[in-house]
Parts: structure tokens; sequence; C-alpha cells
């Protein structure tokens, strides 16, 4: 799985308007609605899930990056997006430090394998310093989703 | 010092998912020894939360460490439990 294949184009943010943990999770949760990879209806609910995962741990795992993620009825194979704060947002990540880059996932209830085939391809890539670097200085949704289809192209 | 070699299954229903590889890696990090995790493809560091997300190690994956050091002995078998018992959510969900 490419981390291309995962991420909804239209619903990537360059600049979070959100300053809290929580704001940049709806906010995100709406623009995959807006773009199409969720229903409006739904946004509710999913918020609410992945504001339920983020309460058991939190999903900033450090170095800049959040995770947030929930599994959510109706995604048929795992959907994300990619929120970017020049500001920082607080997560209360490993490390204690701000988020720079907000990565949501959705994925299916029924398929946990994919699910992890899809935090794979996102790891792959986030776990290389380089690549947070440049996504953080990505200040276009077209410099995002280059860095994206040009990490995938490395492999 | 001491190199301990193990093989252990992953039992739960969704894998070593974000809250087990974080559980994994805290308990990994409590041990002095150097710890390392292979699902056959792959393999990382234990102690590294963003190389311990690449493994995708689904239900009935088989995980091989190579732990060592001087706490070996000591690591292997509280990971051994802690993947033995599926990271305690056996009967929950994942997520």
């Amino acid at each position: 799985m490419k981390l291309s294949d995962i991420m909804v184009k239209d619903a990537i943010i360059p600049e979070l308007k959100a300053r809290s943990r929580d704001e940049a999770i709806t906010e995100l949760i709406e623009a995959m609605a807006s773009a199409g990879a969720i229903t409006r209806k739904s946004v509710h609910e999913v918020a609410k899930a992945v504001l339920a995962r983020e309460s058991k741990a939190t999903t900033g795992i450090g170095k800049g990056v959040a995770l947030p993620h929930a599994k959510v009825a109706g995604i048929k194979s795992p959907v994300g997006t990619i929120g970017r704060s020049s500001r920082g947002i607080d997560f209360s990540a490993l490390d204690a430090k701000p988020v720079y880059s907000v990565i949501l996932l959705l994925s299916s209830p029924d398929n946990p394998d994919e699910h992890l085939q899809a935090m794979e391809a996102i790891f792959k890539h986030v776990q290389r310093d380089i690549f947070r670097k440049f996504l953080r200085q990505s200040e276009t949704k077209e410099a995002i989703i280059d860095l994206i289809q040009e990490a995938d192209e490395l492999g | 010092m001491a190199t301990i070699e193990q093989e252990v299954t992953v039992v739960n229903k969704y894998g070593l998912h974000a809250r087990p590889a974080m559980q994994l890696v805290e308990l990994a990090n409590r041990f002095g020894s150097k710890i390392e995790i292979s699902n056959g493809v792959l393999t990382v560091d234990a102690k590294s939360i963003m190389s311990v997300m690449r493994l995708a190690a689904t239900q009935g994956t088989v995980l091989k460490m190579v732990i060592d050091g001087h706490d070996a002995d000591k690591a292997a078998v509280a990971i051994k439990q802690l993947i033995d018992a599926g990271f305690g959510e056996m009967d929950e969900q994942g997520s």
C-alpha cells in the first residue's frame, strides 16, 4: 500500500486554522467530508470516534507528528489526510513537544490487517527525518501532494 | 551479557496497531538491552515507535526477537508476556 493511495488529496490542509487537538481533528474530518471521502452526516460520529480513541492514549508519537485515527463503519479501504500547523498543536505527545503534522487515518472496522498496512505505509515515510522536515516546510497543498508522491516513488 | 532469541506470535485480533505498539516500545525502553524485532521482512529497533509501527504485524504474525544485554532474560520474559496476553485487549475492539 502506498501513502498516495490512502491520502485524499482534496482534503489536505496546508495550514490548519485549529489551535487545539480537538479542533484539528474536527477540521480534518470536515475536509474529508468536503472532499467526498466520507458523508457530511457522518462527520459528527467520525469525530466522536477519533476523539474517543485519542483520549485513550495520545497518537502524538513524537517528533512533531500525530496520527489520530479510528475504525469507522462505511469505510471500505483506509483513507486519510494531512493537516499542517506552522504554530504547532498540543497533542500531549509522547515527547511533550508540539505537533506540526497531523495525519488522520480512517479504516474499516472489518479489516484490521488493512489498517496495519496503512499504518506501515504512513510510518515508512514518517520515520524518515527528511520526510518530516519537508512536510513541516510544505506551505501548499500541491507541495504536500508532490512530497507524498516523490516519497512513494523512492519507496 | 547474554543474547536471547525468541519467537512470539501476535494473538490479538487487531494485531500490533498503535496502542499495542506504544505499549511494546514503552516496555522495551525499561530495559538496557538492545532489542531487535523482525516480522520476517523487516527488522527494527523495539525502542523506536516509528520503527515498530512499520512491522504491520497482524494476528498470527510470528515476531522474531534478538535481545542482547545484561537484562536480556528479563526483557524477553516481559515482552513475551505482553504479546501473549494480546496487549490486554483480547476481549475488546482495537483502534
